[in-house]
């Protein structure tokens, strides 16, 4: 997007562009960022460069050479962004150290608008990017790399608080405490991340309305995704894969309102799906593979839709700690389903209960869980094909799909 | 000494082979196995399936074939018995000639098809061994307590009546009684008892012991990671296998003081 104050400054842009390297004519970042006007763009040669906390007020574009390296000498953040039109690209950011007293981040962008941070790598900072009352900002395309290791002492990669219209794309980021975290934010578009190998969350959602993500890959996180106090917000194409452990789940939509969930995968998860307390929850054509429990839902989610999902190898497709829901099951394929369709309009005759009678018990009593697959256990499950009255029949999809739909799988 | 049980051993388990009751199970393992592995591809998933089948088909044939064995040996048995040979080292060979070509038929049955399907050099070839050490050591347990079944059983329709009930017991009723025990009590501290409940029952133990190889376990939620970190480590799982040993000693000890009392 082209605007009038780009036109105007752009012979400027061309004429003032200020050198940074290790041999001058600027020997800081500091120096040229301090003497370049709106509008100039100040590059950086290859370089490691050890100075004090750079603060940026104008419009300046700041560019990094390969190589060019900003240390925070494990003693203080890097860069501090609070004017509009800033954009810093190409640079590698390291140690800034770790604090308890401040959200110490390399870059840290406070009461700004359309700012830029494009293709840089931060290795081992506290939070990489930290944005505060930003707008219209985007974050793309940079590698972030935390000290990885105990929750304590990482901050988060991309940080938003309180920010609107903010566009986070194409980002890879591991080994911090929350990979992406939004809070008391706006219209926020999260596109294409990776996101792994995080302390807390892959991304975790707070009080951050009307706001999209799509197209990202969660894996291997401690909690897996968290979108928590929020109101209609998009989920669609995303990869939840791989968070194992006690308390850990693909997804956990808590306190939602009107959330969309679409073509994601839920893949390998203890959980793959946790909903307490999402109103008006609508999950349409997504893929539940391999999970220990593919959704589970507390009674206090009400008045949710799922419907045209495929339900592969879960040990439990649906799990509910009530006696049933209100969120309608219609028209998802169930891997476990063994109904007959007569007259071949490719919907089982016959509801499918997704429910188990031993998740219902393992509900009742978790450790019950030790006798999964033992032949008692399989003994049931074949008891209750033969004698539906046996299953809880509380959640039912009254027309089961007889063939997996196809596509959405990623 | 030994070799006086070794030689006994000989004849006893020329006498469980001849039955063709060994190649026969281990034919319909193999086959089993080559079926999963083409349908089912040779995946972790596969290995579980097949888990599951040995879980219910090592003890209720060792249990069976056990009990007949014994039976079947009991000419040749009084007949070692009018020798000048101590009654212990009779029992040893006897024990060893039907259990060990029991655990071999039944554990090769098992691994046969994932070896000439190469599966040993993939990453499940940990969970194939330690399926293979289970399907041995259930084939062991299950062959003792045959011993003492049989030994203190002398008709033979009720010998096997009690090997089958055991075998019920231990496959089926034990889980069934655990879940609803666990149901009634639920709450804190059932775990532990529901624990110690398992490593009652030896098919229960090895479900266990195999289930932690495999990550089935990590998708327990808390349940999956209390065991994990109680048996999952190095100790629990020594813990474990103490368990499954002192399941076969036990009925081995009980079964070696019924051969030595008994008036044949």
């Amino acid at each position: 997007m082209v605007r009038w104050c780009d036109v105007i400054t752009l012979p400027f842009l061309l004429l003032q562009q200020l050198v940074v390297s290790p041999t001058g004519p600027y020997r800081t970042v500091a120096a040229a960022v301090q003497a370049a006007p709106a509008g100039a763009t100040v590059v950086v040669r290859a370089g490691r460069y050890r100075e004090p906390t750079v603060t940026i007020d104008r419009a300046v574009s700041l560019s990094g050479d390969s190589g060019a390296v900003m240390d925070g000498e494990g003693s203080h953040a890097i860069i501090i962004v609070r004017g509009d039109g800033v954009t810093i690209q190409g640079l590698e950011f390291v140690n800034t150290g770790t604090s308890y007293r401040e959200d110490r981040a390399a870059v840290r962008i406070a009461d700004a608008g359309q700012c830029r941070v494009e293709h840089n790598r931060f290795t081992n900072t506290f939070f990489a990017i930290y944005l505060a009352r930003a707008t219209n900002c985007d974050i793309a395309d940079n590698t972030i790399v935390g000290a990885r290791g105990r929750e304590a002492v990482t901050g988060n990669g991309i940080h938003l608080w309180s920010s609107r219209d903010i566009r986070v794309s194409r980002n890879v980021i591991r080994g911090h405490r929350d990979g992406i975290y939004l809070e008391f934010s706006r219209h926020a578009d999260v596109r294409d991340n990776v996101s792994e190998l995080n302390g807390r969350y892959g991304m975790h959602f707070m009080y951050t309305d009307s706001s999209l993500y799509t197209g990202n890959t969660f894996r291997d996180n401690g909690g897996g995704v968290a979108v928590m106090y929020s109101k209609v917000v998009t989920m669609t194409k995303n990869l939840f894969s791989s968070n194992h452990g006690p308390t850990s789940y693909g997804l956990l939509l808590k306190e939602i309102q009107d959330a969309r969930l679409s073509g994601n995968t839920f893949r390998r998860n203890t959980v793959g799906l946790l909903c307490d307390g999402a109103d008006r929850m609508i999950a349409l054509d997504n893929q539940f593979e391999d999970n220990g429990w593919a959704v589970r839902m507390l009674a206090s989610t009400v008045d949710g839709r799922v419907e045209g999902n495929t339900f592969s190898r879960n040990s439990f497709d649906v799990a509910v700690n009530g006696v049933g829901t209100s969120t309608v099951f219609a028209g998802n394929w169930w891997d476990s389903y063994h109904g007959w369709d007569l007259n071949r309009d490719g919907i089982g005759d016959v509801p499918y209960h997704p429910v188990r009678l031993f998740a219902l018990l393992v509900e009742h009593a978790q450790p019950a869980l030790l006798l999964q697959r033992s032949l008692f256990v399989r003994l049931l499950d074949a008891a209750e094909r033969a004698l539906p009255v046996l299953t809880p029949s509380g959640v039912v999809d009254a027309r089961p799909l007889m063939r997996r739909p196809a596509g959405g799988a990623r | 000494m030994t070799s006086i049980a070794v030689r006994l051993l000989v004849p006893a388990a020329r006498e469980a082979v001849r039955g063709r009751w060994l190649a026969g199970l281990a034919l319909a393992l193999a086959l089993a196995g080559e079926l999963l592995i083409r349908f089912g591809g040779g995946g972790a998933t596969t290995v579980v399936s097949l888990l599951d089948i040995a879980l219910v088909v090592t003890p209720l044939a060792a249990l069976v074939v056990g009990t007949m064995q014994v039976h079947n040996a009991r000419e040749m048995t009084e007949l070692f018995l009018a020798q000048p040979i101590g009654r212990g080292k009779l029992f040893t060979g006897l024990f060893l000639g039907t259990a060990l070509p029991l655990a071999a038929a039944l554990t090769i049955g098992l691994l046969a098809p994932f070896a000439w399907h190469g599966l040993f050099a993939t990453p499940i070839a940990g969970t194939l061994i330690a399926l293979g050490g289970v399907t041995c050591a259930l084939a062991l347990i299950g062959s003792a307590l045959a011993f003492v079944i049989a030994l203190n059983a002398d008709d033979r329709v009720r010998a096997l009546g009690i090997a089958l009930a055991a075998w019920l017991v231990g496959a089926v009723l034990w889980d069934g009684v655990i879940l609803l025990v666990t149901m009634l009590i639920g709450g804190r501290g059932v775990d532990t008892a529901l624990l110690i409940a398992l490593a009652l029952n030896p098919i229960d133990l090895s479900r266990v012991l195999l289930l932690l190889g495999t990550d089935a376990a990590a998708l327990f939620g808390y349940t999956g990671a209390v065991v994990q970190h109680t048996l999952g480590t190095a100790a629990g799982r020594a813990v474990l296998i103490a368990a499954l040993a002192l399941w076969l000693a036990l009925p081995l000890w009980l079964a070696a003081r019924t051969f030595k009392k008994k008036d044949f």
